[in-house]
This record gives structure tokens, sequence and C-alpha cells, in this order.
């Protein structure tokens, strides 16, 4: 164990969690964008409108990331109409915005079935108490359903931006150097790899420290109408 | 339970036993290769390892009269396996450089290497430094190619891959402009389907890399005997032999 190799990387290391973070947190928010009418229309009754989201989570669930980033980045490019088209190429071309493509579709899988079972998990008394009150079904979705689906679906979300931290590993297997790859980088001059991948966890370690903590923070917040009230004076009845 | 622990113990000991050989007293010698870098060393269909390495690694055990396995490694982590101790040796057309010196004790060359930069046929490529300003360059991660170009075009934005294949695959697609590599690795590759519409630019820019077996610190008597075989095989016209397998000249 040498501490001098660890923290002579640590520059390095750094600017590659810099691209690191970059690629969570933009997939993450693709993902979930991608995800809410996925899980919407997974969660119909009806068969004709589960039926692609159906088949859109099972292949991206289904497959490993890799096969998925090789298959958008080496795959997608053997096509000679993706690379003469001027729209697709100028994105596909980029390793960066193929690693950002394929994330957000792989965790907008997860994040669409997460949000699936927590929509089938709003309890149907709340649903049958807005149609009642005379919402439509698009106003009960979007004011009482979905609402009530983020909150239940959160820590298990939470759970899932962890695991996409580390599947974001993989971007280094497309010449991006995010943490890892400006990892191996380091490692190919210094031929330390103990000292090097050792200061590269504690980094990955550090980034899911912050989001745990973060992701506590927000539970928190959204969950103080299921705390226990604080107690008041004497004589006065809990309303709740 | 017993019965089951007694068959498993019967098993190991029966695979020890098929393992070890009849008559080879020695431990056998683990060479630890990328499998990846054609025609050098492969692995085809069928999982089995091939190429110019790996004929010369059997040559050289069948010379020094040793049994040997192989161990397959990706290329960047190949010097770290071999310290960890994975495997003896590495024969994986390693250049001997003085970084890796330090890390490392090398036989004597057993190819000799040069480094040419491969780009489509249809472009005018001036490898110069001026004519390189602005390039994309795809060359193999942890490789004196990639080392190459960081230190001798500085304005050229250097793409590092896995595998020479992959970025072989960005080459064809048109990601990277230009590949810097083993030239006799671009050699093989251009005399592939997939290679067809490249040609090799300028001259070699580096030349005389001697290629060598690359074994951990404090082995004396080891690279000692290689290098012996390495000299026999030469000599007894083995070497040429597998040569000519591969290439119509002499690479030595």
């Amino acid at each position: 164990m040498n501490i001098d190799v660890m923290m002579a990387a640590l520059p390095k290391l750094l600017e590659g969690a810099g691209l690191t973070l970059q690629l969570l947190f933009i997939s993450g928010f693709f993902g979930v964008l991608l995800a809410v009418p996925l899980a919407v229309a997974r969660a119909s009754q009806s068969l004709a409108v589960k039926a692609l989201p159906f088949a859109y989570i099972f292949f991206f669930r289904g497959t490993p990331l890799l096969v998925q980033l090789f298959l958008v980045y080496y795959g997608l490019s053997q096509f000679a109409f993706v690379r003469e088209s001027p729209i697709l190429w100028p994105v596909l071309s980029e390793p960066y915005w193929c690693a950002i493509i394929t994330f957000s579709l792989h965790t907008g899988a997860y994040i669409a079935e997460i949000l699936r079972g927590a929509i089938q998990a709003v309890p149907a008394g709340e649903v049958e108490a807005a149609r009642a009150l005379g919402m439509t079904r698009a106003g009960t979705m979007g004011r009482i359903v979905l609402p009530r689906a983020a909150r239940i679906a959160l820590p298990a979300y939470g759970n899932e931006l962890i695991l996409m931290l580390k599947g974001s590993a993989l971007a280094s297997t497309i010449t991006l150097l995010d943490l890892t790859g400006m990892a191996r980088t380091v490692i190919a001059r210094n031929y330390m790899p103990l000292e090097t991948f050792l200061m590269a966890g504690i980094i990955y370690m550090a980034i899911t420290f912050v989001l745990v903590r973060a992701l506590r923070f927000i539970e928190h917040r959204v969950s103080a109408h299921m705390r226990a009230r604080p107690t008041g004076p004497v004589g006065v009845e809990p309303t709740a | 339970m017993t019965g089951v622990r007694t068959t498993a113990l019967a098993l190991a000991v029966a695979a020890t036993v098929a393992f070890a050989g009849p008559a080879v007293a020695e431990e056998p010698l683990r060479i630890g290769t990328e499998g990846a870098y054609p025609p050098f060393n492969m692995v085809d269909e069928n999982g089995d390892l091939h190429g110019f390495d790996i004929d010369i690694a059997n040559a050289l055990c069948a010379e020094m009269e040793r049994e040997c396995t192989f161990v397959i490694q990706d290329w960047d982590g190949i010097i770290p396996g071999l310290l960890a101790g994975k495997y003896d040796a590495i024969v994986a057309s390693m250049s001997v450089t003085e970084e890796r010196k330090q890390a490392v004790d090398f036989t004597n060359k057993y190819w000799t290497n040069k480094l040419q930069f491969i780009a489509p046929t249809d472009v005018d490529l001036d490898i110069s430094p001026e004519g390189m300003a602005g390039k994309t360059v795809g060359a193999q991660r942890a490789t004196i190619s990639a080392q190459w170009v960081e230190e001798n075009l500085p304005g050229v934005e250097i793409k590092l891959y896995d595998t020479q294949e992959n970025a072989y695959l960005d080459l064809a697609s048109g990601r990277i402009d230009a590949i810097i590599a083993d030239m006799l690795v671009n050699y093989e590759w251009l005399q592939s389907d997939a290679g067809a519409d490249f040609e090799f630019k300028g001259e070699p820019v580096f030349e005389n890399d001697l290629i060598a077996i690359a074994l951990r610190k404090g082995n004396a008597d080891l690279v000692e005997e290689i290098n012996a075989a390495i000299d026999a095989i030469v000599e007894d016209g083995t070497y040429a032999e597998i040569n000519a397998k591969y290439f119509p000249f002499s690479i030595y």
C-alpha cells in the first residue's frame, strides 16, 4: 500500500468522477421522463396498451447493460444509414451520447417497473374517493395516483440510482474516461491497480454516501404526514 | 453428507492427478496472454488460443521441456495479473519500455515491432504534428502506441480502447480519423475484408520496438532459460517456420 500513489492519482480520478456524475444524473433524469408514461401504460388493464411497455421493460431488464451499450455504440454504427444520417450520426458518433442514451433506456425500464408497482400499491379507496368526487380518470392519475406512487417508489428509486452509479462504470468500455475509465488509464502508467482502484472505490463510496443521505432527506420531507404529530399542550386531542 | 464429501474429494484427487500429467515433476509454466490481438494471440470459435505468440510460447516450452498452460487476461490488467502471481510469464507481444522495466523483467526480444498509422484510403492524412492537429486517433489503452500519441502529438484527441479489435470497429464506422498500432497487427487487419478501404499512412513513426516476454522480477534463472530457448528455436529454424505461417517476411 502506497498512500503517495493514491494521492497522486486523486486529481485524475476526481476529473473522472465528474463525468460519472454527469452520466448518472442526466440518464437518471431522462430515465424518469421515460418511466412515467411507460409505468402508466404498463399498469393499464388493457392488453393492447400494456404490451409495448411490457416488451420494452422485458428487453432492458433481461439483457446485460454491457450488451446494450455495445449494441448502441458498436452495433448501430455498423449500419450505413446511421452513419450517413445527418441527424443520427452527430449524436451516435459520440460515445458520451451513446452512454447517456443506453443508460437512460436501461434505468428507465427499471424505474418504470418500480413505478408500476407503486401505482398498483396506491390504495383503491383513495382512487375511488377521487372518482366519487367527480375527478376525471386523467385528473385522478395526475393529482392522486402519481404523487402517491412517487412517494411509495422513492426508496426503491434511490436504490436504482445507486445501482446505476456503479453500472455507469461500463462507460469506460466505450472510450469514456469516467471514474473507472480514468482509473484504468492511470493504472496503464503506474501499474498500481490496488492503490488506484482503492482510491476510485473510495470516491464511489463517497458519492453513494451523499446520494443515500440526500434521498433519506427527501424521503423525510415527503413523508411528514406519516409521522406522529409532536405532542401538543395537554388536553388537545391529536387530529390524526 | 459424508458420501457426497468423499465423492467430491475423490473427484478433486482424480482431477489433480489428471492435470499434473504422468512424468512432469516441475510445476507447469503458466503463461498470460490477451487473446484479442490477431494475428499474435486470438481465441477461435471453440475458445482455443491461436497465433504467433501462442506458437512461439509452445515452441519455447517444448525447447525447455516444460509443460505450459495459458491464462487469458485483459490487456490493461496483464502486468498487474503477472505481479499478483496469476501466471508466471506474459507472452502477448509486449514491447519493452523503461516504465514497464520498473515493474517487470524482460527476456531478449522475440520479434521486432514498428508503429504505423492507418486511415481510410480515400483520405489524405499528413501524419506530422501539424497535419494531425485536431484529428481523433484511436489506440489501445496501456500500449506504447497510446503513449506515443500522448508524447508526440499534443494537439490530437486520443481515444483509448480496451481491445485493438474495438478500435478497428470505430475506425470502420468513422468515429476516429486514424489508428496507431503495431504495424503487423495493422497489416493483418488491412488484409481482412473489414480493412479493405484502409491503408498505411506515412512511414513507421517508431522503429526497433522490441517485443519480449515479461516475468516477475527476481526470476533471473527463468529469464536465462527462456533466452537460451529463444536462441535455440531461432537457430534450429523453428522460429522461421512459425514466422512463415503468419508473415511472408521475417519479423525477428
